[in-house]
């Protein structure tokens, strides 16, 4: 019991940010349908930027800061400069172009930074706190947490309650009617990328120290596991892509605990079958993925 | 992935009706293209010709080369298949990478348990690639049967999961596929009435010639078939190709074990090239530059296809050729090393699909079209 | 069927027959050659390094070193007056791209011998194309046991102590320094940990857990948490640099006090520390072992002769656990290189080796011999003490079989001038 007490705190705080990440994915599809496979480049290369400053300024909140900055400015160039005029002969052209972008940021990197891990630094302690007896959550743990609420509910607000929230959304379903309706649906377009780049950033700065270390390939991997959380939580679904990241959290962790650490993808394989059969458009999907 | 709706994956400016791609890669004299002639007859004399050429480039090409050639045809006989599965029929599949790895340790169980027996004989090289695609395909029909319920970016992540099984599986079960390590397996050597310094690399390049012709051979003659048309029909209106009476999920099924099997081959062949697998081969990586191979080539396209095979294989030599080129021993250049070959191909990849979305056959089939008028009007 | 099809048809296939049956004559005359890549002023080799992708941070810099002090050689006239020539391609840790690479150096470069290719799972792969064509492979960077199969492969030689060596000494080490401990095992689910294990438990007897991870799954909580709930004392750990940093980051977070005993594959201070960051007081008290002398000790004259090169050639890098690991083997391979003589072959660098009796900056002998391709035979430990890695106790060596773990007490050698072997 007190096993499966430790594995279901370990997977919380893993799953917490997988679903910042998966968040950003899910962001990004909202606003211009398309998984940008670059996400996870993007992200560390907004890290870089952040633990840049932090190193530079002692503090890690500056950094913090800057990370999201620049995930906004780079979302919005990498929209302006290159998705804006990628054709759409076929709908891959959009992935094609996004791997070209991860090849491009990941080697830039590479020159720039050097091949090596980075240290990180945290905002709070990483040791975990002891809760009867049991090896619970670290503050940093909870910081990431807290942090993914609320980034989700301030999108949440967002998307709701303000205008431009709305206009997004409306660009983003309906861009012909918008663009009649008076909505400037390109520039719309451009927002939805810097958002998504913002929050993949955070995500990318609560990520990197949980990880091996600031490194160009250091979101690789969670990107796929990302990219697996915002599917089974349905890529419409802000909410779907919280309770993914925590679903896949929890079960990578009770499979690397119980079965080994080599069965995990097939964990994930499982569990995306389980799901997407009975609900193809993932957990939250809203509307029917099939027409037909 | 990117698609607004559930149908239309890929929507590309295919080869439709009209002359097979096959022709358009390597026009042959009007005589024996003449309209009325038997498609297959035609497909065959063209892979015939192809064949030919490659053979002849062989017997000038040093060991390095043919084996170049040969992963050219190795991968030829994947993405002939895929780019029918995502081109043609519009369902996206990230896994092909384990597809081949699953060709590639069947032949190289199959080589390891006919060696222990002491069974030796050409016939064995066959009945391993033969077994590969049948295993491949028993895969592709398992993965296909999900698939068909899943559309756009859901079917992309099942498939992405489907990519990262491979170390999975084989430590998992290392007793049969030895871990990380892989397996090693007889090379493949010379039949002896070559003679005693016959180029063993220029054997293997036969030998994945043989296999990248028929894999093209077949493909051709099915986008042609009346299965090829009910692949474009449920690619691009499912409720249109339900209406005229086709079987939409049995269609993409199809597809996919047909594109597994090719996927099986290639991988089989590839394994053979070396003697050996390992999963560190068939990561995620090799899954997407598969699916950057056919798209930057031309989707849906056979044409394309070959050109995506020439890309995969210059891809995996680039980096040590732009290592080789820069050898200055300072800092700089050592963080250059590696790196600047990426980089390159990153921006390569951005600008052609920026400046022809319809990759290289794209291109190619707009310069032929500006160079001489069709001789037949394009019918769907 | 069409005539005109027909007879293209029957055309295209006699061509196809007579293009088949004329294979190339120049076969014949390209298998009887000179030596390949050696001249009278060159020898070159080759290698197989990941200077891209995950596994390129800190590997990537042997062969930096390497290339360094063959610079600092080719400046001082070179070996036999032959200059070397060190081709190092990027494989990225990816064994398909290592075929390529590997066949590409053989095949077309034409190197005279491979030295320090690098990794278990990829050099695995062209063990079999090196044997068939010969080429001798000297040195692979990786401590696998592998490498030392003569009758197999028998151009493939090892260089660093094998994983079983090392944990054999490693549980003597555990066996004598903490006795009545629980002691524990984490390592890596592929030939480093499961080699480690097999030493440590010919020693120790099973271990009281066992936990393994792998390199694509980040999440070691799990495990560092079951060595907890197990109550390890000391954890013997057969860990890559990056993962022993996230596995002791991961103890400490769960307030998990073991005593770390861990493999120098993975155990470079300076690395370690880098990666940690403020963390890095965890490393305190670290125990680990290695077979060269210590980076940080600038008394050892052979780090005094490393770092003339290092300053001159290699200046960009960081002079750590991997440069030494890069002088070390080049200077070995000089050494091999002087033993094969001045009329080189490939068959006698293997020779050569096989005769070894190599002395230079590794603390115990090398197993060369007819029938060992086996490198350094044993390791002495060390111990992270207010932030600087140090040696201590005697020096062991052992075989990766039954064989005792004896004392080794003969000096290290001193280098020769400029740290060119003479002989």
């Amino acid at each position: 019991m007190d096993r499966f007490l430790f594995l279901t705190f370990d997977g919380l705080s893993t799953g917490a940010v997988y679903a910042a990440f998966a968040l950003a994915l899910v962001l990004i599809w909202r606003a211009a349908r398309l998984v940008n496979f670059a996400q996870g480049a993007m992200a560390v290369a907004t890290a870089y930027v952040g633990y840049a400053v932090v190193s530079a300024t002692g503090s890690y909140w500056l950094g913090l800061g800057a990370a999201v900055l620049a995930g906004l400015a780079l979302g919005a160039l990498v929209e302006r400069v290159l998705m804006r005029f990628v054709g759409h002969a076929n709908p891959l052209n959009d992935v094609i172009v996004a791997l070209g972008l991860v090849l491009l940021i990941q080697a830039v990197l590479g020159m720039v930074f050097g091949n090596e891990y980075r240290p990180t630094a945290v905002p709070f302690d990483t040791d975990a706190l002891t809760v009867g007896g049991i090896t619970a959550v670290s503050p940093y743990d909870l910081w990431v947490l807290g942090a993914v609420v609320v980034v989700v509910a301030l999108l949440a607000l967002l998307f709701t309650r303000t205008p431009i929230g709305l206009r997004m959304r409306a660009s983003a379903f309906a861009p012909e009617v918008s663009r009649l309706l008076g909505v400037d649906v390109s520039r719309m377009l451009t927002l939805g990328w810097a958002l998504a780049a913002a929050v993949g950033a955070l995500a990318g700065m609560l990520v990197v120290p949980t990880g091996l270390g600031l490194h160009p390939h250091a979101m690789d991997l969670v990107f796929v596991i990302a990219f697996t959380a915002a599917v089974v939580g349905g890529l419409d679904s802000p909410a779907g892509a919280v309770v993914g990241g925590l679903l896949v959290g929890l079960i990578l962790s009770y499979v690397t605990g119980y079965l080994g650490p080599d069965t995990t993808p097939l964990a994930i394989l499982v569990l995306l079958l389980a799901v997407l059969l009975v609900r193809p458009g993932g957990l939250f999907s809203s509307v029917r993925a099939r027409h037909v | 992935m990117t698609a607004t709706r559930p149908t239309d994956v890929s929507r590309t400016d295919r080869p439709s009706g009209g002359p097979s791609p096959l022709r358009r890669l390597l026009p042959g004299p009007p005589g024996i293209l003449a309209p009325g002639g038997s498609t297959l007859l035609r497909h065959l004399i063209l892979a015939v010709l192809a064949g030919t050429l490659v053979v002849l480039l062989t017997n000038q090409l040093p060991p390095y080369q043919n084996l170049q050639v040969a992963r050219v045809c190795a991968f030829l006989c994947v993405t002939a298949g895929y780019t029918v599965l995502v081109g043609l029929n519009g369902q996206l599949s990230l896994g092909h990478g384990a597809l081949m790895a699953t060709g590639a340790y069947t032949v190289a169980l199959t080589r390891q348990a006919f060696d222990e027996r002491a069974a030796q004989g050409r016939w064995v090289l066959p009945l391993a690639l033969l077994l590969a695609v049948v295993v491949t395909a028993a895969a592709g029909l398992v993965i296909g049967l999900a698939a068909a319920r899943l559309r756009g970016p859901y079917l992309a992540g099942v498939t992405l999961a489907v990519a990262t099984l491979v170390p999975a599986i084989t430590t998992i079960f290392t007793g049969v596929f030895n871990g990380e390590q892989g397996l090693r397996f007889p090379a493949e050597t010379p039949p002896a009435f070559l003679g005693p310094y016959f180029q063993p690399e220029r054997w293997l390049a036969w030998v994945a010639l043989l296999a990248a012709l028929t894999t093209m051979l077949l493909m051709a003659n099915l986008v042609r078939s009346r299965f090829g048309r009910s692949l474009r029909a449920v690619r691009d209106d499912e409720v249109a190709a339900r209406l005229a009476g086709i079987q939409v999920a049995g269609i993409q099924v199809a597809a996919f074990v047909v594109s597994a099997a090719c996927a099986g081959l290639g991988g089989g062949v590839y394994a053979v090239l070396t003697a050996t697998v390992a999963p560190g081969k068939f990561s995620l990586e090799l899954s997407l530059f598969l699916l950057m191979a056919i798209v930057i080539g031309g989707l849906g396209s056979l044409a394309g296809a070959v050109w995506g095979a020439v890309l995969l294989v210059a891809l995996q030599d680039l980096p040590s050729l732009l290592t080789e080129t820069f050898t200055l021993p300072s800092g700089l250049a050592q963080r250059l090393e590696g790196n600047l070959a990426l980089a390159v191909f990153g921006l390569i990849l951005i600008v052609v699909m920026l400046a022809a979305p319809g990759g290289v056959q794209g291109v190619a089939r707009r310069l032929t079209a500006r160079l001489g008028p069709r001789r037949r009007a394009p019918r769907r | 069927m069409h005539p005109i099809t027909r007879r293209g048809l029957a055309a295209a296939a006699v061509l196809a027959v007579l293009v088949a049956a004329s294979a190339c004559a120049n076969d014949a005359q390209q298998a009887a050659e000179n030596v390949p890549g050696v001249s009278d002023t060159e020898v070159v080799i080759g290698t197989h390094q990941p200077l891209t992708g995950p596994a390129a941070p800190g590997y990537s810099k042997i062969s930096a070193a390497t290339k360094a002090y063959f610079d600092h050689v080719n400046s001082k006239g070179g070996v036999n007056g032959r200059k070397i020539v060190y081709k190092v391609l990027d494989d990225g840790y990816n064994p398909a791209n290592t075929d390529n690479v590997v066949r590409k150096l053989v095949l077309q470069d034409k190197v005279f011998a491979l030295l320090g290719g690098l990794g278990t799972p990829t050099h695995t792969n062209v063990l079999e194309f090196v044997k068939s064509q010969k080429v001798p492979d000297l040195f692979v960077s990786s401590g696998s046991r592998n490498w030392n199969q003569p009758d197999k492969y028998p151009t493939t030689f090892g260089w660093q102590p094998d994983y079983t060596v090392e944990g054999k000494i490693l549980a003597t080490f555990v066996k004598t320094e903490f006795p009545g401990k629980k002691v524990c095992h984490f390592g890596q689910n592929d030939d480093f940990g499961r080699d480690s294990l097999v030493g440590v438990e010919k020693i120790l007897g099973p271990v009281a857990a066992k936990q393994t991870y792998t390199t694509t799954n980040q999440q070691v909580g799990p495990a560092i948490g079951a060595l907890k709930a197990a109550g390890c004392e000391v954890v013997i750990s057969a860990t890559i640099p990056g993962f022993t940093a996230l596995a002791m980051g991961q103890a400490a977070g769960q307030g998990f006090r073991a005593q770390w005993v861990v493999s120098n594959v993975g155990a470079d201070y300076t690395t370690l520390a880098r990666q940690l960051g403020d963390k890095k007081a965890i490393l305190e008290g670290l125990i680990a072992d290695n077979y060269l002398p210590m980076a940080n000790d600038a008394s050892n004259p052979w780090i005094q002769e490393f770092t003339k090169i290092h300053q001159q050639y290699n200046a960009a890098n960081p002079i750590d656990g991997n440069a030494v690991y890069g002088y070390s083997m080049a200077y070995t391979f000089v050494q091999a290189l002087l033993a094969a003589g001045k009329d080189l072959t490939r068959e006698k660098l293997v020779e050569a080796v096989r005769r070894g009796g190599f002395k230079g900056p590794g603390l115990t002998p090398f197993r060369y011999a007819d029938k060992v391709h086996a490198g350094y035979s044993g390791v002495r430990m060390n111990r992270v003490t207010n932030g600087v890695q140090s040696y201590f106790g005697p020096t062991w060596t052992t075989d990766d079989a039954d064989g005792a773990v004896k004392e080794f007490t003969e000096a290290p050698s001193a280098p020769p001038a400029d740290a060119i072997p003479t002989t």
